[in-house]
């Protein structure tokens, strides 16, 4: 009973996320600490493909492959995370918090009788199995402890480098899940299309806020921005809740948390909430035309400028 | 129909909590507190909800004595009465999940509406937790699709929609908007883009005054107490400083590229 399981989580085309590497990179750590092999489980209908890949980084790799778990639901999915805690003897179950990881795992979690901690970034101290999480927006950093036998842990995805693979490849063993009659029903999704890098994966995120003033400026101005840096767009919460750009682009703690390379806050004053999202980037650039913006105190670069005149120069000077 | 919603007492969002200097504990004294906005978001959806449909709406809160100015707000919004679980122990999620339980056998309703996340712990379980407690189906982080300066919005119609013993959740999730069908009853957790929750005035507030509100001890129904998730202690996280102003675009670009090494 010292094993690691990861929860995979795969995207539309089944392909495995990266956000799940993260994951495994977390459940190392947390072997080498209980003494256990890490384990992972693969759910959907038609997966032995990602498990396949799934196995060049784990010990073994548990396939639910079977039409009850084709949508990725809440109910179904933390029914067969909690068959899949057992067949793999976890002491620890792991699973990315992205929207999908924060949606099961808790439920898991009540079905495991175990204690969560929620959006670990790491663990506190070189030995045992203290975590730190961040709270009140990400102003503190709480240590934690899991008092139950069985713990489950969701991971901050940008916390975690990518897990490279291991030097053997891992077994797969499929695993048959009694779901029994269900209360949910999947109806649609209806996808954002996108041709632009993924918001939480992307190396250059530029971001716009109130400042751009109405959201044909928004997509007139940042747009070629993005194209010059294949940058990912995001946007403040005043931009999202003006209806200017889809839910899916928000970045704070409320919305996405992102950490790329090159983070450019354009028109965005620095609220708590927003900074929240992105205070992990590496490089910091701000563009405002209030000198006073707080975000100018987390900028690693700041312009003081008109956006509307520093946005298309900067452009036309990449 | 009869909807359960939470109302969790927590720091105002907007300042800054202190760490107490051994790191032991967070002062909150003399902070204002605030009901969760993600909460009043669920008051809000339920009062929507009745108001289509006909019902009550509960509002719950655990917590402190204090915590009851907070189920006050949810009355003065429009809810119908208050049941209030005294109790000046921390909670973690999974506590709260287990009482909420409790209260759920006793008042059997419809449909349980929280917030999907509290602004004090970020833990983003609550909700979650019950439904799976309960056997309920869930429906995390609603959403809707018009935006909230469209004209459903302006005619305060609700973003969940009810028929034939189902809700349909519209739900935020990575690379979009899912909806699925639950049957009731059911859990739902609100997202930020669900709607604007409506101002309290102060007739109502004082038409609050006169609403029921339930006072039991959380100790009183049997459900343990001590924490699965302990906090230990905290700690500030890694500070950020500012850098430095730069005079011109040139500047900058010259900056990224060679300062800094992330642009070609």
């Amino acid at each position: 009973m010292s094993n690691i399981l990861v929860i995979a989580e795969l995207g539309t085309d089944k392909s495995l996320k990266k956000a799940t590497l993260t994951a495994v990179t977390f459940a190392r750590e947390a072997a080498k600490r209980t003494g256990g092999k890490v384990h992972a489980l693969v759910m959907g209908k038609g997966v032995a493909t990602p498990a396949g890949e799934l196995a060049k980084y784990v010990d073994v790799v548990h396939t639910a492959d079977q039409a009850g778990l084709e949508a990725p639901v809440a109910e179904p999915y933390a029914t067969a995370i909690k068959a899949g805690a057992g067949a793999s003897q976890a002491q620890v179950i792991v699973m990315a918090a992205t929207n999908h990881g924060k949606d099961v795992l808790p439920r898991a979690a009540a079905l495991l009788g175990a204690g969560m901690a929620s959006d670990v970034i790491g663990f506190d101290g070189s030995a045992g199995f203290q975590l730190k999480r961040p709270i009140q927006a990400g102003n503190v950093i709480a240590t934690v402890e899991i008092t139950t036998d069985t713990k489950v842990v969701s991971t901050r995805p940008t916390e975690f480098d990518a897990a490279a693979p291991s030097a053997g490849a891992g077994t797969v063993q499929p695993l048959a899940v009694e779901l029994g009659p269900q209360k949910t029903r999947f109806v649609k999704l209806d996808p954002v299309v996108s041709e632009r890098p993924d918001l939480t994966d992307a190396r250059v995120v530029v971001s716009g806020g109130r400042g751009f003033k109405d959201a044909e400026n928004f997509k007139k101005l940042i747009e070629p921005l993005a194209d010059k840096l294949n940058a990912a767009i995001g946007a403040s919460r005043a931009v999202v809740d003006a209806g200017w750009v889809p839910n899916d682009m928000q970045v704070g703690q409320t919305g996405k948390v992102v950490a790329p390379d090159l983070y450019i806050a354009i028109g965005i004053s620095g609220a708590i909430q927003h900074v929240a999202g992105m205070k992990g980037s590496k490089t910091i650039v701000a563009i405002n035309k209030d000198a006073e913006a707080p975000i100018f105190q987390i900028a690693d670069y700041g312009l003081v400028a008109d956006l509307f005149k520093a946005v298309p120069e900067l452009v036309e000077k990449l | 129909m009869k909807i359960l919603v939470t109302m969790k007492r927590v720091t105002d969002y907007e300042r800054k909590v202190k760490i107490a200097p051994d790191g032991s504990h967070l002062i909150t004294e003399g902070m204002n507190f605030v009901a969760n906005p993600f909460d009043e978001i669920a008051v809000e959806e339920a009062l929507r909800l009745t108001k289509a449909h006909g019902g009550e709406v509960v509002v719950f809160s655990a917590g402190p004595k204090d915590a009851a100015q907070q189920i006050r707000q949810g009355l003065a919004m429009g809810a119908d009465r208050g049941i209030h679980l005294l109790t000046d122990k921390e909670l973690d999620s999974d506590a709260v999940a287990r009482l909420l339980a409790k209260v759920v056998d006793q008042e059997k309703p419809d449909l349980v509406i929280l917030g999907k996340q509290a602004t004090d712990d970020d833990a983003n379980q609550a909700g979650q937790l019950l439904a799976g407690y309960l056997g309920w189906a869930q429906g995390t982080f609603a959403s809707k699709h018009e935006g909230l300066e469209g004209p459903e919005e302006k005619a305060q119609k609700p973003g969940l929609a009810i028929e034939g013993g189902k809700v349909h959740v519209v739900r935020e999730v990575d690379g979009g908007l899912e909806t699925i069908a639950l049957d009731m009853p059911a859990v739902v957790t609100t997202d930020l883009r669900l709607n604007h929750p409506r101002f309290t005035t102060l007739p109502n507030i004082m038409k609050a005054k006169k609403k029921k509100l339930d006072e039991v001890t959380a100790e009183s129904l049997g459900v343990d107490l001590s924490p699965k998730v302990k906090m230990l202690r905290f700690s500030e996280p890694p500070a950020r400083t500012a850098g430095q102003i730069v005079d011109s675009v040139d500047t900058l670009i010259h900056k990224l590229k060679n300062e800094r090494k992330v642009i070609a």
